[in-house]
């Protein structure tokens, strides 16, 4: 067994002990800072040529305080773990607002933000771990759809392309220390596929030891249990678990009620921990999501009791409110086992998994 | 022999047929379409071999005079907009490691590729297969190393274990994505050496499977039978015969002709001893034998093959309509431009075309897509199709708009219609669409694309002296990017309409949050298909202050319902709730009696029982409930007035008047038997309760209906009811008396269709405040809204 990175151990035994929780949204979190343009510019992007508000990631720089304060009330909620607030922060998705150059910049910050919400939690309370996982993604652009639907072979991307922008930010997010790395939010998994190809390579050129659990997330959009880009839970799970990843779990775009059946079938057919962090519940007309933290909280141990999932926490409209009554309601709960051992079947899969015994 | 569950033993249930017309070397028809750059060509050979059977598609396009990874990777995006192909896993298969690799960045599922080997030595081959697994593939090894291709038992399995060993201890490649080719080699040849190959490849592949755990063995049939071509009876019996044994021995897979596999045990006994006699290396002269034999075969029936199939093509019989719906509804586009001239002889006019049978079709793909049944990609393929039609049709739209100005009609369009995506939102699929009809219906369409800041939207629409502004936006940030353009139209004196539309638009947002910052008419356009008849209302002066004037009257009703919503007051509390249950003065209220206690049973049919009373099936038609029955068929509304339904209505006759007759038929042929039974029993209220009694001393409880009182607060001074829909729940009904509560399954079929609705409908907005988290799409189930039925191919649906 190489020696790897020491959060993987320290994550594993967590992971092992009880089902982790993660920490909710961010995005509706900063709306209720009512940040306005020139907030998001702060004094060194005062004169930038492009409109800022909006762009999340520049927070790391230009509003570290708020973005700290938000994963402070997380941590103080019961999360294990929280999530850099880099979800933007590749040179493709910053490409919207001219501010490729910076985004070594914004990672590394948003790692310092989020490490030092984690040390000040865990001094408060001696004794307790509190995780960094750097989030990374799905990109504005995507590999296997084609953004013109008169040329179905168009991509706006390539594949090279995509991987150079995650490896830019996998490379600053080790840099900055993070304790795992979470590729989430998958709708397509071509992006995924590449993200986890950078990490893959990035991990070879590191060595054993800058390697860091791989948390794997998809978004399943719809009642009819697929990807945006077509694929099935099972056939999603064929075409990443080459990269033996820590976990894998489903996050985004439906409430846990209409989740269920697909983390059912994910944990059915996942070797590794499976994780589940919910929008609460469905937008409304106005894109808000009324999911009390009550609700959110009997959803998820619904999932727990059931035995599906290691790590629960929240997605879009969650908060720390959301994530204190999560925390509460799994803490006794025991986590998914995970299966003994894999039989020998070659996985497959198009937009729908082929098993082969 | 179409389908998989036909393959050729049963031994074989779990073998996988890997389809090998997509291979340029497999199939003369394909390299013949790629070369020609045929690529509609090219992907109607790779659906057909799904159809007919193929677990998993190889793809080959190594030609000398074709650029191998330009063409891998054109035909691989082109396959990923298919799902009915793409929902198969790929077998990438060139000689090539360059055209490998460029197909490996195309696929997003688990893919296999055909091949990596021990030919240009270890280090070449543990660098490929660590990339392979770096990309995520399985990988086809073929039995060849330094010195060449292993063609004896004996070689093969010394040249697979040693690439297992390597695969598997020095770059941890696991050992279930590696699948050997032992090499199927061609025999009948003539060659004594060759007689063997079947033999060696069959005891190979026993060998491996036992001693290589995990591995699994695969190989190219055709290869086998090369001595045969041009006979495809023969060379089918070949292949059968071949799998048969090699199943057997093992093998997992094989690149054959899917819709070319017969059965082993269908083939004449006197062809198949031959074959085996062959294959098996049994007798010197076997394969003159077998020759001998082909020749003559070939002589009898000119060397057709018995299997080989054509593409079902039965629904090219239907009518012109019905053909239009199909291609729309499966993406085919082969005969769309065909069957759309046949409809423009039909209809008078060709826009007729767009609104009538083109866009019935999209709208049943928006129904199999709200259900579930359809997904984005073939969404995407339907539109293509859609848009085909239309390019076809515009030119004779062209042609008569001129003849109508050389008729001196107005040459002018009939408005300019300014639309774009608002700023931060960059899709578009839905916002062309509406583009499209619009201009489709002589609209001046001028479209500012993805992304586009409020004032460059209201300068161009100064400049244009645009008729009516439309904003489209897919994501939660852009409803407030909406509200702003609309501030922003009543800051600059603007008095044109705005049209909303797109996924994460609703009437409710258009009506609460943007109708009140434009008094000039904010119209909420659900869909492409509405759009025409909403801006021709608004840019007519007759119809529009009425138009407009609804569309107030309406959006007023929204936002009383919603602050309605907002202000409801909590539920009474249970014990409140009983305190005003009604109450009944027994001595004074007037109970009719029931002509008698206990059950008694109709049937249509006395013959099984005089004593059953009559019953006549007419007598029953009347009180058929058709609320569910449209609702079963997805015509929402209530009935009659669904019949009148503007959307719906033509629809909702046609399909009212098709079950009329059908009544009539089971009515007046006495098709069912119906039976009814009417149970009167005495009863008393208990608590929320009520205990139905056996007789009128009501000494014997027959059973007890539970109920709950109803907390939600009924108007002032009235009484709370029990809520009955709690009977079902509580599933405590005798079920005699089932008759008598169908209602009650009714309104609790309806609650729960409401409320599916009411939480469907909110389904997937956006992902937060970032830039451009992705929206995903919702489920599509509609707005529920009287008689409503549309197209639910909403603006924005695509990814990006």
């Amino acid at each position: 067994m190489p020696t790897l990175a020491p959060s993987f151990s320290a994550l594993q035994s967590l992971f092992e002990k009880r089902i982790a929780v993660l920490d909710g949204a961010m995005g509706s979190m900063v709306q209720t800072y009512k940040l306005d343009e020139a907030a998001f510019r702060g004094e060194r992007f005062r004169d930038h040529p492009h409109d800022l508000k909006g762009n999340n990631d520049l927070l790391c720089l230009t509003k570290p305080e708020v973005i700290e304060e938000i994963h402070g009330a997380y941590f103080a909620a019961g999360a294990d773990i929280v999530e850099t607030n880099t979800f933007n922060s590749t040179a493709i998705s910053q490409a919207d607002y001219k501010l490729e150059p910076i985004v070594r910049d914004l990672n590394l910050a948003a790692v310092a933000i989020a490490r030092r919400a984690a040390q000040k939690a865990e001094a408060a309370t001696p004794g307790r771990h509190c995780f960094v996982a750097g989030a990374i993604g799905p990109l504005n652009r995507t590999l296997s759809m084609s953004p013109d639907v008169n040329r179905p072979d168009y991509r706006a991307v390539t594949w090279d392309q995509v991987v150079a922008a995650y490896t830019e930010q996998i490379n600053a997010l080790l840099d900055g220390g993070v304790d795992a790395l979470l590729v989430e939010t998958i709708f397509d998994t071509l992006n995924a596929k590449a993200a986890l190809f950078a990490i893959e390579t990035i991990f070879e050129q590191r060595g054993d030891a800058a390697r860091v659990p791989v948390m794997i997330s998809v978004t399943i959009t719809d009642a009819s249990g697929r990807t945006l880009s077509g694929q099935t839970v099972a056939a999603f799970y064929a075409s990443i678990r080459h990269v033996k990843p820590f976990s894998v779990g489903i996050n985004c775009a439906l409430g846990g009620r209409q989740m269920r059946p697909f983390i059912e079938e994910l944990a059915q057919v996942a070797e590794c921990y499976v994780t589940s962090y919910p929008n609460a519940g469905l937008p409304n007309a106005f894109g808000g999501y009324d999911e009390t933290p009550a609700d959110m909280a009997a959803v998820l141990a619904d999932f727990a009791k059931s035995g599906f999932v290691n790590m629960v926490g929240g997605c879009c409209g969650s908060t720390p409110a959301h994530i204190a009554a999560i925390a509460q309601a799994v803490k006794d709960l025991p986590p998914r086992k995970l299966p003994a051992g894999s039989e020998p079947v070659l996985q497959l899969s198009g937009l729908e998994p082929l098993l082969v015994r | 022999m179409s389908t998989p569950s036909t393959t050729p033993s049963p031994a074989a249930a779990s073998f996988l047929v890997i389809g090998e017309r997509t291979n340029i070397t497999g199939s003369p028809k394909f390299a013949k379409a790629l070369k020609a750059g045929d690529w509609d060509a090219c992907l109607a050979i790779a659906k057909q071999q799904v159809e007919s059977g193929a677990n998993v598609i190889d793809i080959n396009v190594d030609e000398a005079l074709i650029d191998g990874e330009a063409t891998m990777v054109k035909f691989l995006n082109l396959i990923a907009a298919e799902p009915d192909i793409s929902r198969v896993p790929v077998m990438l298969d060139s000689s090539k490691w360059t055209v490998l690799e460029a197909g490996l960045k195309c696929i997003q599922g688990k893919g296999i590729v055909n091949s990596i080997s021990l030919k240009d030595g270890e280090e070449e081959f543990l660098r490929r297969a660590k990339l392979l697994l770096r990309y995520g593939a399985a990988a086809v090894v073929m039995a060849f190393d330094e010195q060449g291709q292993a063609a004896t038992r004996d070689d093969k399995v010394r040249i697979c274990t040693r690439a297992y060993k390597l695969l598997t201890e020095k770059v941890g490649f696991p050992a279930t994505d590696i699948i050997f080719d032992p090499n199927i080699l061609t025999v009948a040849t003539g060659i004594e050496e060759h007689n063997n190959y079947a033999v060696d490849f069959f005891e190979a592949t026993r060998i491996i499977k036992q001693t290589l755990p995990g591995a699994k063995v695969s190989g190219g049939v055709s290869n086998v039978s090369f001595s045969f071509r041009g006979n495809n009876p023969v060379r089918e019996a070949i292949h059968t015969v071949f799998l048969y044994h090699a199943i057997r021995a093992g093998l997992d897979m094989a690149i054959v002709n899917a819709g070319m596999l017969g059965v082993y045990e269908e083939i004449p006994r006197d062809l198949r001893e031959l074959v085996e006699d062959v294959l098996l290396n049994r007798r010197p002269d076997a394969t003159e034998r077998l020759v001998k034999f082909a020749d003559e075969l070939k002589a009898q029936q000119g060397g057709a093959s018995k299997t080989e199939q054509k593409e079902d093509l039965a629904w090219r019989n239907a009518s012109v309509e019905a053909r239009l719906s199909h291609a729309l509804v499966k993406g085919i586009d082969q005969f769309i431009e065909q069957d759309t001239e046949e409809a423009r002889q039909k209809y008078p006019r060709p826009l007729d075309i767009i609104e009538g049978p083109l866009m019935d079709g999209m709208r049943v793909v928006g129904d199999l897509f709200g259900a579930g049944k359809m997904f984005l990609p073939q969404v995407v393929k339907s539109a293509r199709v859609m848009k085909k039609s239309v390019a076809y049709l515009t030119p004779f739209m062209e042609e008569e708009k001129k003849r109508a100005i050389a008729a001196g009609g107005a040459a002018r369009p009939n408005g300019k219609f300014l639309i774009a995506t608002v700023k931060g939102d960059v899709h578009d699929i839905g916002k062309n669409i509406v583009g499209v009809v619009l201009a489709c219906n002589n609209y001046e369409v001028t479209d500012l694309g993805v992304m586009v800041p409020c004032d460059k939207i209201l300068a161009k629409a100064r400049e244009i002296g645009a008729d009516v502004i439309g904003l489209s936006g897919l994501i939660t940030p852009s409803l407030d990017e909406m509200v702003h353009v609309a501030k922003e139209m009543k800051r600059e004196g603007f008095t044109v309409p705005l049209l909303i539309g797109g996924a994460t638009t609703s009437a409710a947002h258009t009506a609460v949050k943007i109708a009140p910052e434009y008094e000039h008419g904010v119209v909420h356009v659900l869909d492409a298909s509405r759009v025409v008849n909403v801006v021709s209302a608004l840019l007519s002066p007759e119809q529009k202050p009425a138009y407009l004037a609804e569309n107030a009257a309406k959006q007023e009703r929204q936002r009383e319902e919603f602050h309605a919503r907002r202000s409801r007051k909590p539920l009474l509390s249970l014990e409140q709730a009983r305190a005003r249950k009604q109450t009944f003065d027994w001595a004074t209220i007037d109970i009719p009696r029931p002509e008698f206690l206990g059950t008694r049973i109709f049937s249509t049919d006395q013959s099984l029982n005089p004593q059953l009373s009559p019953l006549n099936l007419g007598d029953i038609v009347a009180y058929i409930d058709w609320g569910p029955f449209f609702s079963a068929w997805e015509l929402h509304g209530r009935f009659p007035q669904i019949l009148e339904d503007e959307v719906v209505g033509t629809e909702a006759k046609k399909l009212f008047a098709d079950a009329q007759k059908l009544l009539e038929r089971i009515v007046s042929e006495k098709l069912y038997t119906a039976r009814a039974v009417i149970g009167f029993w005495p009863a008393n209220s208990v608590g929320d309760d009520i205990e139905v009694y056996a007789d009128e001393s009501r000494s014997r409880v027959l059973t007890t209906f539970h109920q709950l009182r109803q907390q939600l607060e009924k108007a002032r001074g009235s009484v709370q009811p029990l809520s009955r829909r709690f009977h079902r729940a509580e599933g405590q009904r005798p079920p005699r008396l089932h008759r008598r509560f169908r209602g009650h399954g009714r309104t609790w079929r309806r609650e729960t269709r409401r409320r599916v609705q009411s939480e469907t409908r909110r389904l997937q907005r956006d992902h937060g405040a970032g830039a451009r988290r992705p929206s995903g799409r919702s489920d599509g189930r509609v707005f529920p809204q009287a008689g409503a039925h549309r197209v639910r191919l909403r603006q924005g649906r695509e990814p990006f």
